[in-house]
């Protein structure tokens, strides 16, 4: 029954998903990876930049690819402010109030998002949304591809980010022992602030590689957050490369699965994945030993 | 524009309207009806158009006089929201019964519904279901509640052999049928009615796929049709799992001879036609549909438009739902919950904007309702099936 005629373009397709999952992890695992914060907004975060996209194309007519230099600066100092304006000081540098004002900064986002649009679904029409790139017998459509090479273009400039620059520097030194840090001079609320924007600026890519294709409503970021965080233990925290490759893997996993179990179980192969990493090798691909 | 004179004018009515209960002193008690709806959480959207719907409807009793053989009485809404799940609901009753309301009119889903009339007959509280198609709802005996809209065996029926009309008047082309259908109550539910009517007319029903909500993605559905190749693809989702379905279909250019939904779908969805009109165009519905040879239900739709919204089969069930109540009150002369059931299982309401039979309620079900047969047309919805109210030709198959 499984021809190579299905088998191709569902492995492609597979991965062109896991492309965007690994988009939204990438964030993650910088927050939760070098902070060790578990960010609960994150799916908010990334439906408030799917709203920005979805306003930008309606409201002002910038096509969702020419919104990258808008979106982007303008989640990373959404990330920024809201680290330090409020988690940073919400929680008092208690992890487990960090869990909380996360997820209460989601509820606040999710439901403003409600009050000013609604809860319907919204979806912009461009040029190229219904475009397909034929590849083989698999028809590929054209935002799936830019997106898979804009995840691939986001990691590395984030891996550079962390391994060249001082604030990558400052960064691995905060995440590794936060009171030296400071006592070589690092201003450690600065680096977090930094982190959780770049976190959040990230998600303001996805959002312009997944809205051509996609939609957006209220409780959009809540069925990408699970998988995200699958990834990120996946491919070990804190790892782009891991977070890149536990994404494409995911994305792979969910697509096959689908195929063979039915739809409706195709992501019971992701949480036996998961599950099986916590046992085998709980520090992921990726992750050094704790 | 506010001009001053406009505003004078408001100013006086409003005045007016405030000053009349302490100078008349016999205005009549308004009449109390819960409207109770999902308007948060998952189901919101749908739970805000049908309490749009019963807003309007009570305004415009209101405006036409209220009840008459009450004096006059206006009906004062009592707002309440079953939070998108059936727990919410039943509390949201309680609460409805407690503030002495005469009747309620909600809860969009089935699953809520069949709650909150269980939870409304224990106070004999007569319960007018707006959309509800789940048929336990009415088959329970519970003689509070009443549905006006057909439910989802009337609806399947009235389906199949609709199609059936269609493909036999085209000289049936289609004989394959594949079903796509979300996992809850009303995708399984319509989706299994459906595989046991379509064998009957000949129809050969290949695979029935079952999938989650939400589903990212329906690339891997999208391979299944095309190995499959059906004539005639069924879908019972939800929107935005269909728009992902339909959009994913364009883009791995499979076009089975019909996409044809029951219960939801893009031809009974302006919202959907706006959005994507090329992937809209020429798509099937069997669904809830006004009577568009009615004059008033232009009327509605440019009312609801006005207000930036897009007239849903919420709004007009609801609406009709509020309008089918006021009628029973009216007659029951009463704000007395036991007479309006009375009223209610007596109704012979015929002056409404559905494309309705005569109204008879058995076992509080409306034997008159029906679904329409609609498609998506040059960017708008047109009834295709059945004749009497029939706009257009058919287009089927939608290719050779």
């Amino acid at each position: 029954m499984l021809d190579l005629n299905i088998l191709f373009p569902s492995v492609l397709n597979g991965i062109t998903t896991g492309a965007v999952y690994a988009l939204i992890a990438l964030g993650l695992t910088l927050i939760y990876g070098v902070l060790h914060i578990i960010n609960f907004a994150h799916g908010a975060a990334l439906m408030v930049a799917l709203y920005g996209v979805y306003m930008l194309k309606e409201k002002l007519g910038i096509d969702p690819y020419m919104a990258l230099p808008i979106m982007v600066p303008a989640m990373f100092v959404l990330g920024y402010a809201l680290q330090r304006g409020v988690i940073n000081r919400a929680s008092h540098g208690k992890d487990e109030n960090i869990l909380l004002v996360t997820l209460g900064v989601s509820i606040v986002l999710e439901n403003l998002a409600l009050l000013f649009f609604k809860s319907d679904t919204r979806s912009i029409e461009t040029a190229y949304t219904l475009t397909t790139v034929e590849i083989g017998p698999a028809f590929i459509a054209l935002p799936k591809l830019v997106s898979f090479a804009g995840a691939l273009v986001v990691s590395v400039v984030m891996l550079l980010i962390v391994q060249k620059t001082d604030l990558g520097r400052a960064i691995r030194a905060v995440s590794k022992e936060k009171q030296g840090a400071r006592l070589m001079g690092i201003d450690v609320d600065h680096v977090y602030a930094m982190c959780f924007g770049l976190g959040l600026a990230s998600l303001g890519a996805a959002a312009c590689f997944l809205m051509p294709a996609y939609y957006v409503n209220p409780q959009v970021g809540n069925g990408f957050v699970l998988v995200a965080f699958t990834i990120v233990v996946l491919g070990g925290m804190g790892s782009f490369a891991g977070a890149l490759l536990g994404g494409l893997l995911i994305g792979v996993v969910e697509s096959l699965g689908g195929l063979i179990l039915g739809e409706s179980l195709g992501q019971v192969g992701i949480f036996v994945i998961f599950i099986a990493v916590l046992m085998l090798r709980p520090q992921g691909f990726f992750g050094a030993k704790a | 524009m506010t001009t001053r004179r406009h505003f004078m004018g408001q100013s006086a009515v409003a005045a007016s309207a405030l000053a009349f209960p302490l100078v008349g002193g016999a205005q009549p008690k308004p009449i109390k009806v819960g409207v109770l709806h999902p308007v948060t959480g998952a189901l919101a959207y749908s739970g805000q158009q049908c309490r749009m719907g019963a807003l309007m409807a009570i305004e415009d009793i209101n405006k036409a006089g209220g009840i008459k053989s009450l004096g006059g009485a206006k009906i004062e809404a009592m707002l309440g929201d079953a939070q998108s799940s059936p727990q919410a609901g039943t509390a949201e009753i309680e609460k409805m019964n407690e503030a002495g309301v005469s009747a309620v009119v909600g809860a969009f889903a089935s699953a809520i519904c069949l709650a909150t009339t269980q939870a409304a007959a224990k106070y004999n509280l007569p319960h007018v279901v707006d959309v509800g198609v789940a048929d336990q709802i009415v088959e329970r005996g519970l003689k509070n509640t009443f549905r006006f809209g057909p439910g989802y065996k009337k609806c399947a029926e009235v389906a199949v052999a609709s199609l059936h009309a269609l493909n036999t008047a085209a000289g049936k082309p289609a004989r394959t049928v594949m079903i796509v259908h979300e996992e809850s109550l009303f995708g399984t539910g319509t989706a299994n009615l459906l595989a046991k009517e379509l064998p009957g007319y000949g129809y050969e029903v290949k695979e029935i796929i079952k999938h989650a909500n939400p589903t990212r993605d329906f690339n891997n559905i999208a391979l299944r049709i095309k190995q499959v190749n059906p004539d005639i693809l069924i879908p019972a989702n939800y929107y935005n799992e269909y728009a992902l379905l339909v959009r994913t279909l364009q883009q791995q250019k499979i076009t089975p001879k019909a996409i044809y939904s029951v219960l939801g779908g893009a031809a009974s969805s302006y919202k959907f036609v706006k959005e994507f009109p090329e992937a809209a165009n020429g798509i099937i519905d069997c669904n809830h549909w006004f009577n568009p040879k009615d004059k008033r239900s232009a009327e509605l739709k440019k009312r609801v438009e006005a207000q930036g919204q897009f007239f849903s089969y919420e709004v007009f069930m609801t609406y009709t739902a509020m309008m089918l109540l006021a009628d029973a009150i009216e007659r029951a002369k009463s704000p007395d919950r036991a007479a309006i059931i009375d009223a209610l299982a007596s109704s012979k309401f015929q002056n409404h904007i559905m494309p309705y039979g005569p109204t008879q309620f058995v076992n509080g079900q409306n034997m008159g309702a029906q679904p329409l047969m609609t498609q998506v047309h040059k960017g708008d919805i047109k009834v295709i099936v059945p004749r009497d109210y029939r706009e257009i030709e058919p287009i089927f198959p939608l290719k050779a």
